[in-house]
């Protein structure tokens, strides 16, 4: 492989590999924090980038867009934790996954209402549609590059958000032991409430600015969904540690498995398998450790 | 304890076992006077039930969350598939079987993995194997990718000349269905009952001191999920020849999600449960489509959304199913009638009723 080639792919790999950080972070995080298993987590990331897509035909503008999208995202983290969510902190895993498999159905078929079931395209906002020149041939947008960025400056955002700062703190606390923080004084269901609607927003972002390069279709949700679930897994339920490094593993895997495929594209040997290496990964990584790369042992 | 009580109780075994015969011969004389599409849809409930009474042998009885159940379903229905020559039948004493052990092979295979991890790690490895399987059949031209793939003619069940039914007939197809139904429903009542369902019991209350008293529950749990498998696949085999046409959404988690909402319907840790919830779920999903259009909406095309929230309604006000809402009913009323006992002196016998798997810590 060339080696302009493969920095495109290396760049590509962490590009996607960030914008699955920035989604499973929100799934990891409501789980850890919050004890939820929301798999309507994937919808957040197509509504976010229809939203995206609608705002820019409204608006004309792909950053007024964003700043709208991004409020609308926050409401409606806040307001579906406090009909529905709030009342699954008590409940079984299984009534988890039910009621947000519900969810998913609605907000697949409201976006049909709303939206039509056709495939739709958001043009890369003219100040950053301009690509890099490596060789004669080859070139790197800059859109990609700015996508990472954002996913970064958001990790570290989060980081900050989480490690230092006195919300953070309580969020933290929180998670140990619900009881003792409200006993004092802190108002538990608030602190929950937000992290929620901060997961919501998380995936909701990734489906904004994902929206250039991805086109924005139905189902794009559930797609993403599986292989955020996959990065959970690898990386240790409730970790972000573990979900950025699972996410850059992913990353690097899934973009390389499909280019080596074109590599020896005279074998031919079932190309299309390329898509179950994620998979494959996480099966080994099951059976070396089941609690992922960073989780905690559980019995 | 008065005699009429002791007498009630005593018969109580037989009149349920004569009430069963009943319903399966009313079942059986059904294509005799039922239309076609009658004797279909009660064809596809049946199948249906089998595999959510399968499914429930890990979700109700062992507290395994499965959400990949319909990858051997899938399994099955797509080595028929792919047993069956272009236009020619393949032989159904042969293809039943491999379907069935194909079945029973990937649920070995993908449970070997998927067994080792607990609560929420079962839940999202079960779907992220059997959205693997989806791909591998969804992107590769092994089976007709996309767009599935056809059974152009129903399997033969010649045996030595003998042609016992024809399953190019849909009230055979019934009859099939049926016979298989019952059997499968002996089939875990026996197994439920055996020391082996005993061990699966101690292990959805308590795997540690499952281990701790000295059962391997990893091989338990593990056969347990190949058992499930292979019985999933009858009722994918049966799909396949039902409909004639395979594809990937045979495996998809949609199939999946609603199958556990079928168990979870009707009341988990039962065998009548997912049955009746299987019947349920079916009897919604044919009202919300037949929705007529409203203004400028499609309330039909769009039951997607009334079962969304039908589930989302479930899961919040019906913890313990259809039959759980009916025996505490029951409990209700006789409480109220000052007879019959008001609680089970048994607490393992209320906890199989649909009782809500305990909240990881």
């Amino acid at each position: 492989m060339e080696l302009a080639t493969f920095l495109i792919q290396l760049l590509n790999s962490v590009q996607y590999g960030l914008l699955l950080f920035l989604i499973s972070s929100g799934l990891t995080l409501v789980f850890g924090i919050m004890g939820i298993i929301n798999v309507a987590h994937g919808s957040f990331y197509m509504i976010g980038a229809y939203l995206a897509w609608s705002l820019t035909q409204t608006l004309g503008n792909f950053w007024a867009a964003l700043a709208l999208a991004v409020p609308i995202a926050v409401i409606i983290g806040l307001v579906l934790e406090w009909l529905v969510v709030r009342f699954l902190y008590t409940r079984d895993l299984l009534y988890q996954v039910l009621l947000t498999y519900g969810l998913i159905l609605m907000f697949e078929e409201l976006r049909s209402i709303l939206w039509g079931d056709d495939v739709r395209g958001v043009n890369i906002p003219a100040a950053l549609d301009a690509s890099i020149r490596l060789t004669d041939t080859l070139s790197y947008p800059v859109y990609r590059l700015a996508i990472s960025g954002v996913c970064l400056v958001v990790a570290g955002l989060m980081y900050w958000l989480i490690q230092k700062t006195r919300v953070g703190m309580t969020i933290r606390a929180g998670s140990v032991n619900r009881e003792m923080v409200q006993s004092l004084g802190i108002d538990v269901k608030l602190i929950y409430r937000l992290v929620f609607a901060l997961g919501v927003t998380l995936a909701a972002l990734a489906g904004m600015i994902a929206a250039p390069v991805s086109s924005v279709f139905p189902g794009m949700g559930n797609q993403i969904l599986i292989v955020c679930f996959v990065v959970v897994v690898i990386g240790g339920m409730g970790s972000v540690k573990g979900a950025l490094v699972a996410s850059l593993l992913i990353g690097l895997v899934d973009t390389f498995g499909k280019v080596l495929h074109v590599q020896i594209g005279g074998v031919h040997l079932l190309p299309e398998l390329a898509s179950m290496s994620v998979y494959l990964l996480m099966a080994a990584i099951l059976l070396w450790r089941p609690e992922g790369l960073f989780g905690k042992h559980t019995g | 304890m008065t005699h009429a009580h002791a007498s009630r109780r005593a018969s109580a075994p037989a009149l349920r076992f004569l009430l069963q015969v009943l319903l399966i011969a009313a079942l059986a004389s059904l294509p005799w006077f039922a239309e076609k599409y009658y004797v279909q849809f009660v064809a596809r409930i049946m199948i249906m039930g089998i595999l959510a009474m399968s499914l429930d042998l890990l979700l109700g009885y062992t507290g395994l969350v499965s959400f990949g159940h319909a990858a051997f379903y899938g399994v099955a229905a797509y080595v028929l598939a792919m047993l069956t020559p272009a236009y020619q039948a393949a032989g159904f004493w042969t293809s039943f079987p491999i379907a069935v052990i194909g079945a029973a092979t990937s649920a070995l295979i993908i449970g070997f993995f998927v067994v080792r991890t607990h609560g929420i790690y079962f839940i999202m490895v079960t779907l992220a194997f059997a959205q693997m399987l989806f791909f591998l059949f969804h992107d590769t031209r092994l089976a007709g990718g996309n767009d599935g793939i056809y059974i152009d003619v129903r399997p033969d069940a010649r045996i030595l000349g003998w042609k016992p039914f024809n399953l190019e007939r849909y009230d055979h197809v019934y009859l099939l269905v049926l016979v298989l139904f019952v059997l499968v429903w002996l089939f875990l009542r026996v197994l439920l009952r055996s020391r082996f369902g005993h061990v699966l019991a101690g292990i959805r209350v308590n795997e540690h001191r499952m281990r701790s008293l000295g059962f391997e529950t990893f091989r338990y749990k593990l056969a347990c999920f190949t058992i499930a498998g292979a019985l999933a696949g009858i009722a994918g085999y049966l799909s396949a020849v039902q409909f004639g046409v395979v594809n990937p959404e045979f495996m998809g988690w949609h199939q999946s999600a609603a199958v556990m909402m079928m168990v979870i319907l009707g009341g988990m840790g039962t065998l009548a449960g997912p049955v009746l919830g299987a019947a349920a779920w079916m009897l919604l999903e044919l009202g919300f489509q037949s929705l007529p259009v409203a203004g400028s909406i499609d309330l039909g095309k769009h039951w997607q959304l009334w079962m969304g929230g039908f589930i989302v309604l479930t899961a919040l006000l019906l913890p313990s199913g259809l039959l759980g809402a009916w025996s505490s009913l029951a409990r209700q009323v006789s409480a109220r009638r000052g007879a019959g006992p008001q609680t089970t002196a048994n607490p393992m016998a209320s906890a199989g009723k649909g009782r809500p798997l305990d909240r990881q810590p």
